[in-house]
């Protein structure tokens, strides 16, 4: 794993990259948006306040998926109807990109996947739409508009500035979980399961007052 | 390697303060909590911004005790749950309203369970997160992780109350479709809404574990009634059942056999007589002794006669020759015809069971109508002949247990299924089981 080491355009600290392939990252001192062009950091933009936010996970976090280890690098926080949620951007020690989506402690982990089509507008995808993707069969089965509410750390594209975005769960009957995601054009597929908190093995978790 | 990161300080509890009456709310649910209701004056809270907003007021007359407390704590498979949350909703069939009590439970690590009780009936609730499968019919199934799922009711699901926090926003008067399948101890609930079918997966347990979890005092209520998806007591018993009639009747037809084999089937004792009626004098006699070999077992006594529109009475009487013990039978034999049409039996037989080996004689008392005329007859002794009517006999007793678990057990899923949309009553067809 290369740690890079560069300096804040914004406050001068220092920004360590956990991974090299990372393209964004945010400023822990005064939560800049810093966007790696080559080998200069620029600042984008700036992360709002964060809203309060009760997931376990925090950067820095570590686990294993099956048995491959992972460090968690980055997160991207959505609000919607019923509360926020985390993205939590994770970074294999092979050097893979994964997601840890926490959804009010409902864990799933995902990865992107080619589509091998095109996937439909984001309004065509009504619930009970039927997908396949890798041989597994998908059924749609809710739309959600979500807000960007911010980012932190590292993210493997550029990601910031974004308002409303249109996502589509997929289910399977074996269990498996898939998100069509409309942040982007094309819009990105990511496909895993629901992880159960114990199997990933989880440290560096944060603490609860009153549970420890 | 350095960690360049802060780590995120603990995170803490909060409490609020009620935008109307000034009471503490103890917030348990951290940040998942959107909902709160302030337990002092009813108030329903949007606890989702900073800025705690009022969304409702609940009258107090509607005010309802969880029979489990806000904040109790207990172990279940290994993990610490709060309650912090609680709701009745209630359903109303033919204008009888139906309710039963919801509990949120939290671990800020593994998330959130739901405990749901009714009339005594306790479930533990998670989300699913497969798919289940539909299989359309008369009475439509769903499929789950392998397990089939009957249909047992559609309801519109009113909350009636709630205190305490939710990871979701809630108020009272809320509505939603929510359909049951059942598959004890198993139940399988989807909650429609405009945008989406969520599924949870709820087990039935005996409200002692509720108890024993929670450390509550006194007993839990009993259960009234059969609910859902509580097993059936009998489950699996006329299976096991019939296996062991099978066992039973397998172990009667090799002891059968066996005896079939070995019956001695011995002729004893053969003699004939002449009986005149109408002779004056003693007409009782005595057999000469004769032996019973073997073990005990039975004796047949048979009586041929050549009565023709005649009878006779024959008072018998087994004696042992040693002991004197005496065993009295009488039999009566009559035959008539009229060249067409009989009535009656000219011979007889009779079987004295478990008559232990020894030398016995008969007794043999003769009786008759003097006007009637003579009767020649024999008496036949034989030792230990099967009889097969009492394998049929205790094969048939062997049946009646069997027979009473089935009926409880179809009795039971009768009272279930009485609940259900598909009762003898609503015009869907019964249950197929």
């Amino acid at each position: 794993m290369s740690q890079r080491v560069a300096n804040c355009p914004n406050c001068g600290a220092p920004i360590n990259f956990r991974w090299s392939a990372a393209v964004q990252t945010t400023c822990e001192y005064c939560h800049s948006i810093l966007v790696r062009t080559d080998l200069d950091l620029t600042k984008v933009g700036e992360v709002a306040e964060l809203p309060p936010n009760s997931s376990p996970i925090q950067i820095g976090t570590e686990g294993l998926y099956g048995n491959k280890a992972f460090t968690v690098i980055g997160r991207i926080i959505y609000d919607w109807e019923q509360g926020s949620w985390n993205e939590w951007h994770l970074m294999f020690n092979d050097g893979a990109s994964g997601w840890l989506s926490d959804a009010q402690l409902e864990f799933d982990l995902s990865f992107t996947a080619d589509p091998g089509m095109a996937l439909p507008e984001a309004g065509s995808a009504q619930p009970g739409t039927p997908f396949e993707f890798n041989g597994t069969q998908y059924w749609a089965t809710v739309q959600t508009l979500a807000h960007y509410r911010g980012v932190e750390g590292e993210l493997p594209f550029e990601f910031w500035d974004k308002s409303d975005v249109v996502f589509v769960d997929l289910r399977s009957r074996t269990g498996k979980f898939g998100t069509i995601d409309y942040s982007d054009t094309p819009p990105l597929l990511f496909l895993g399961e629901p992880v159960d908190f114990e199997k990933l093995k989880l440290k560096n978790l944060r603490e609860f007052e009153g549970w420890v | 390697m350095g960690s360049p990161n802060i780590p995120l300080p603990t995170v803490k509890t909060r409490s609020l303060s009620c935008p109307n009456c000034g009471g503490t709310i103890q917030i348990r649910g951290f940040a998942h909590s959107l909902t709160a209701v302030c337990q002092n004056c009813l108030s329903v809270l949007d606890t989702s911004t900073p800025e705690v907003s009022i969304i409702q007021q609940i009258e107090a007359k509607l005010r309802r005790t969880p029979k489990v407390p806000l904040g109790s704590r207990g172990k279940l498979e290994g993990t610490t749950y709060e309650v912090i949350g609680f709701q009745t909703r209630g359903i109303s069939v033919e204008g009888v309203l139906y309710e039963w009590d919801e509990y949120v439970i939290f671990n800020p690590y593994k998330g959130f369970l739901y405990i749901t009780e009714y009339q005594g009936h306790w479930n533990i609730v998670r989300p699913v997160r497969a798919l289940p499968q539909y299989q359309e019919g008369s009475k439509p199934k769903v499929i789950h992780d392998g397990r089939t799922y009957k249909h047992f009711q559609n309801a519109t699901a009113r909350t009636e109350f709630v205190l305490g926090e939710f990871p979701w926003r809630l108020k009272v008067g809320e509505e939603i479709k929510s359909d049951d399948y059942t598959s004890p101890p198993y139940v399988l609930s989807a909650e429609t809404t405009a945008d989406e079918v969520t599924w949870s997966l709820g087990e039935y347990v005996g409200g002692d574990l509720i108890w024993r979890t929670f450390q509550l005092k006194d007993k839990p209520p009993s259960p009234v009634g059969t609910y859902v998806n509580q097993p059936n007591p009998n489950a699996g018993k006329p299976s096991g059942a019939f296996r062991l009639l099978m066992l039973f009747l397998a172990g009667l037809l090799v002891l059968t056999a066996f005896f079939l084999v070995t019956a001695r089937r011995e002729n004893v004792f053969n003699e004939r007589h002449h009986f005149a009626p109408a002779d004056l004098g003693e007409k009782s006699f005595v057999t000469p002794i004769f032996e019973l070999k073997g073990r005990t077992s039975n004796v047949v006594v048979e009586t041929k006669t050549d009565a023709m529109n005649n009878w006779i009475s024959l008072g018998y009487a087994l004696i042992n020759a040693d002991t004197g013990t005496a065993l009295n039978f009488a039999r009566e034999i009559s035959f008539y015809s009229d060249g067409s049409d009989t009535e009656g039996n000219r011979n007889d037989s009779t079987t004295i069971p478990s008559v232990p080996p020894g030398r016995y004689y008969l007794l043999v008392d003769p009786e008759g109508d003097a006007k009637l005329g003579s009767i020649e007859y024999d008496i036949i002794v034989r030792r230990d002949v099967p009889n097969v009517a009492f394998f049929l006999l205790a094969a048939f007793a062997l049946l009646i247990p069997p027979l009473v678990i089935v009926w409880r057990t179809y009795h039971f899923e009768q009272v279930r299924w009485r609940e259900s949309d598909y009762s003898s009553g609503s015009s869907s067809s019964g249950d197929d089981d």
